[in-house]
């Protein structure tokens, strides 16, 4: 076996006292586990321990609770939209038309994963509950996550804009500036808030809004005019810091000379002590100019060490190179993080991301959290991509079916999400149907409705074992509780002749043990389906004989049951039903006897062949011969 | 037409109702009952769009339906009628027919009364698949094949008639105020006059051909020999009670089953299909003759219509829309009226210009808009 990555996680099962001997039985999406009457043997001190009590007790153990929280459920539907409306993407496109559509894939995809965490923000705020707290953090998490690969991967951006979709990540992410900004903006003298320069200095300039960070500045100038040269001059620098733009003509050279110059300037400030009499100036001009320590003390403010990455980048390499990313991005880590602090999952994830190892990424997100969602979708859009080299995974699928058909599975498990899960399987080439047909056998089906869903989704992916099998168990539980024409229905759908007989078979015991028809209305609206079974066609036409014998119709009802006897579908334990039936026929006048004595005669007669005894033959015989020579009446005759 | 939004409701809908508005207000509809199904616990709800309720336009799209209240169902929501403007009546897959009461000064909703094993077999329950009430009458129907007629406030049954069919009945509607019509699982459509104590149907109508099982019918609102039912098939089939047992236009609809057809109440020309396939149809017929809503259908290109014969010997001047004849005369055009790939409709109403509708994707759509 493999080596494992982790430590498998310890469940333990409250109920179950320690020590005891437990059994275990897998699910699709749970195990079931119980004690049993054995006795445990401890190695700790080397003898046997009590007997288990043996309680009667069986616990599920369930690994994925996230798929029965009631907001995370609009997350499963809405990305099951956006999931079905992926794969339909037209293959033949050339992939630079193909990129655009891809990056607002994803970006639909992380709009419903924002909305699901409003929600649950909201949720939680109106009912202050804890449950669905971890929610929102791990919710925040995958977006951050989701977003950075977008940028890095799907996106691709090159040097100079990268950076730009860089700071756009950082500022999506760390959202309470605004809400301080307001904060400060609202009071009664904004530029004497204890905040003002935390805005200012580390909230603004740290995420590169330089404009706002003016703004906000000219407020202060404006309560200090002696220092009004100070706030001038810094205006200036914070106006004149380049910015790369994509769209433009300069490239990315000219732009890398321009910033130099800029930076060479406010080096030059900073050397020349012209911000040293105001230390918040001098502060935003040592985050200017990129420097290190600064930015570190300020820990606080930037919160996040990829936070911390991104400013490093913006005032001093704002042309970094995808390659080059992962350089940084391992030293930002290891400066912010204290000696003593250990990276968390997240951390290592981010660096993975950065270090555009894509299956690292996939990798710990697997293990990190606890349900499929995000690495299937996440996968297969880079899949979609061309980003995933197709290394075949030991069990014959690639990477993204499997995560597929993992969540997929779990979805199955869910007593109303099966129904997304079906989609799923459809677009894993290699396993999806096998893992289709051995699930959707498992859905209960309470009520019609549901079986005919369940159903119509078999029929139209040609499953036509499992149309049978279900066809099948909803026409006998329609014939236990004695619904005929339902049951008789359910096998018209599954073209199942078998069982159409044994309907028919019913009919006609009934029709024996009660001498009169049930169920007339389905009996005589058979129409071609009357065709599906030999027993069936019988019914159809014996009953079409008593009705017209009960309008008097004697001649048709005669030459039907005529054809009834000769065409050899009357089941064997009818016949004498069908030949006490000619009785009446034989004493009205219009019947021509011969056809009926001929039809009589053969009939006894291919009933005397099989037991093809000369005695028996010989007296069956004579009995014949006696009717129709009008000595015998037919009730002797039939004492066959 | 205005683009429709989806809200997602965590809960697969069955059943979505308008909850009717009074003739002499000209108020538009703005509250609607849901049912779920296929959930642990399943619930009904009362929504509202618009204007009605304290919540503004914080979420910036005007129309989004707010939840009102909720209540726990036991069992799937197999059908849903507004009784009146407090009370509905649900269908239950456990055979119990309920009737809520929704209390519009608190939003709360309660139990008003429960016939709890309407419809049962000797040994289990059995699924109540169709309601229609006509205050304060109530007939429902079930898998097990009876029909029963209740009334409101009034604690036992009124009258059943057991066996009423030997299949499923799926759906069932209101003729005229003392006969009613179902439909059955081998495709066919039952007249039944209430005033008579047989427990034989009046009439029986069906498709020559095959038997294809039959989920939901309706009768137009004007012209009360003139019904129109879906089935399995995805067919729609426009009848004349009056007139032979074949239906006189079939028309290919969709690909799979159709859940409902409704007649538009107030415009007639207008008729919606809803199905398996996850496509909800409009469907809209234009005469250029003076006769106001009376013509003969025609044939869009994109749509096959088989007319089984022409009226034999009806009045001219009272030939429904609907029923095919002479093609030159008329237009029938669809549309779609959801964006492509969402799973099963199954359920949709329409009031005035609002159309709800349910999806097994667990949204709910609602249109504000519609051109009729």
């Amino acid at each position: 076996m493999e080596e494992v990555d982790v430590e498998p996680a310890v469940t333990n099962i409250p109920a179950a006292s320690s020590g005891t001997h437990l059994g275990f039985a897998w699910g699709p999406g749970d195990i079931l586990v119980y004690e049993t009457l054995y006795k445990c043997h401890s190695f700790i001190t080397s003898r046997l321990e009590f007997p288990g009590t043996g309680s009667g007790d069986i616990h599920e153990v369930r690994k994925d609770e996230d798929i029965y929280s009631p907001i995370l459920r609009k997350l499963f539907n809405e990305s099951h939209h956006i999931f079905v409306g992926l794969q339909t993407i037209r293959e033949d496109l050339p992939s630079k038309n193909k990129k655009p559509q891809f990056v607002s894939i994803s970006k639909n995809y992380r709009s419903v994963i924002r909305a699901c965490m409003e929600e649950l923000q909201q949720v939680l705020q109106k009912w202050q509950c804890n449950m669905e707290t971890r929610y929102v953090s791990i919710l925040l998490a995958i977006e951050l996550i989701w977003n950075l690969c977008e940028v890095l991967f799907i996106d691709a951006a090159p040097a100079g804009s990268l950076l730009l979709h860089l700071l756009d990540w950082v500022r999506l992410h760390k959202a309470d500036v605004d809400e301080k900004a307001r904060e400060v903006l609202q009071s009664e003298s904004p530029a004497e808030h204890r905040d003002y320069w935390d805005v200012v200095g580390a909230a603004y300039v740290l995420q590169g809004r330089l404009e706002e960070a003016r703004q906000m500045l000219v407020k202060q100038a404006t309560l200090q005019p002696a220092a009004r040269k100070m706030y001038k001059q810094m205006d200036t620098l914070l106006s004149k810091m380049p910015f790369y733009n994509p769209g433009g003509t300069q490239t990315l050279t000219e732009f890398d000379v321009k910033w130099r110059h800029w930076h060479e300037e406010v080096d030059r400030c900073l050397q020349d002590n012209s911000f040293a009499s105001n230390k918040h100036l001098e502060l935003i001009c040592k985050i200017l100019v990129g420097d290190e320590d600064t930015l570190l003390e300020h820990k606080d403010l930037l919160s996040t060490w990829y936070h911390f990455l991104v400013t490093r980048l913006l005032f001093c390499h704002p042309t970094v190179k995808p390659t080059e990313l992962h350089y940084y991005a391992q030293s930002c880590l290891t400066m912010f993080l204290d000696s003593r602090s250990v990276p968390e999952p997240l951390d290592s994830i981010l660096l993975a991301a950065f270090e555009f190892d894509i299956h690292q990424v996939i990798k710990d997100c697997s293990i990190a959290l606890n349900n499929w969602w995000f690495v299937a979708h996440l996968t297969d859009l880079l899949d979609h991509c061309k980003l995933l080299q197709s290394h075949n995974l030991h069990f014959g699928s690639n990477l993204r079916e499997f995560l597929l058909l993992e969540y997929a599975s779990g979805l199955f498990t869910h007593h109303s999400l099966w129904q997304l899960a079906v989609d799923y399987f459809d677009h894993c080439p290699e396993f999806g149907r096998v893992y289709l047909e051995l699930q959707i056998e498992r859905v209960p089906l309470d009520t019609e409705r549901k079986a005919l869903k369940v159903l119509r989704i078999c029929e139209q992916r040609q499953m036509s074992e499992q149309v049978r099998s279900i066809c099948k168990i909803m026409a006998m539980r329609a014939l236990r509780n004695n619904r005929l024409g339902s049951a008789l229905s359910w096998s018209i759908r599954a073209k199942d002749a078998a069982f159409a007989t044994l309907i028919s078979e019913r009919f006609l015991q009934d029709y024996c043990a009660r001498g009169t028809f049930s169920d007339l209305d389905l009996i005589d609206n058979l129409g071609p389906a009357m065709l599906l079974s030999d027993r069936l066609t019988f019914l159809g036409k014996y009953r079409e004989f008593h009705k017209l014998y009960g309008e008097k119709r004697f001649r048709e009802a005669s030459k039907l049951l005529l054809s009834l006897m000769t065409a050899k579908i009357a089941p064997r334990s009818f016949w004498m039903t069908l030949l006490t039936d000619a009785l009446p026929l034989l004493e009205q006048k219009e019947v021509s006897h011969h056809i009926v004595r001929y039809a009589v005669y053969g009939l006894l007669l291919s009933n005397i062949k099989k037991t093809s005894k000369y005695s028996y033959l010989r007296s069956c015989n004579q009995r014949i011969f006696g009717f129709f020579s009008g000595k015998n009446n037919i009730k002797d005759v039939l004492i066959i | 037409m205005e683009s429709i939004n989806a809200k997602y409701v965590s809960q697969k809908i069955s059943k979505s109702r308008w909850r009717p508005v009074s003739h002499s207000s000209l108020q538009q509809a703005d509250i609607f009952a849901t049912g779920s199904w296929d959930n642990e616990d399943n619930k009904i709800s009362f929504w509202s769009i618009g204007s009605h309720g304290s919540s503004g336009v914080e979420d910036g799209f005007e129309g989004d339906p707010q939840l009102l209240c909720e209540h726990k169902h036991d069992g799937d929501v197999l059908d849903l009628q507004f009784l009146d403007q407090d009370r509905i009546v649900t269908a239950s897959s456990t055979g119990a027919v309920t009737i809520f009461r929704h209390h519009q000064n608190s939003q709360t909703i309660s139990v008003s009364q429960q016939w709890a094993r309407a419809h049962r077999y000797p040994s289990d329950n059995a699924p109540c698949t169709g309601v229609v009430c006509s205050s304060p009458e109530i007939v429902t129907v079930g898998e097990d094949g009876r029909i029963i007629v209740f009334r409101a406030d009034q604690e036992g049954v009124i009258r059943v008639i057991d066996n009423a069919d030997s299949s499923t009945i799926h759906a069932v509607t209101y003729l005229r105020t003392t006969e009613i019509l179902t439909v059955n699982s081998i495709g066919q459509l039952k007249l039944w006059d209430l005033r008579q104590q047989s427990n034989s149907p009046s009439q029986i109508l069906s498709l020559s051909g095959d038997r294809v099982p039959l989920h939901c019918v309706d009768r137009h609102p004007n012209q009360q020999h003139i019904v129109a039912t879906g089935g399995q098939d995805g067919m729609l089939c426009v009848w004349d009670v009056r007139q032979g047992s074949t239906p006189f236009s079939l028309m290919e609809a969709h690909s799979a089953e159709m859940w409902e057809v409704h007649f538009h109440p107030t415009n007639p020309d207008h008729l919606f299909t809803c199905s398996e396939d996850g496509s909800l149809l409009h469907w809209e017929t234009s005469s250029q003759s003076d006769i106001p809503s009376f013509l003969q259908g025609g044939r869009n290109s994109s749509m096959t219509s088989r007319s089984a014969m022409a009226p034999a010997g009806g009045n001219q001047s009272l030939i429904n829309a609907w029923l095919s004849g002479d093609s030159s005369k008329g237009r029938l055009e669809t549309t779609h009226m959801l964006p492509s790939q969402t799973l099963s409709v199954n359920s949709l109403d329409v009031l005035g210009q609002c159309l709800v509708c349910g999806t097994d994707g667990e949204a709910i759509f609602v249109n504000r808009q519609v051109p009729v």
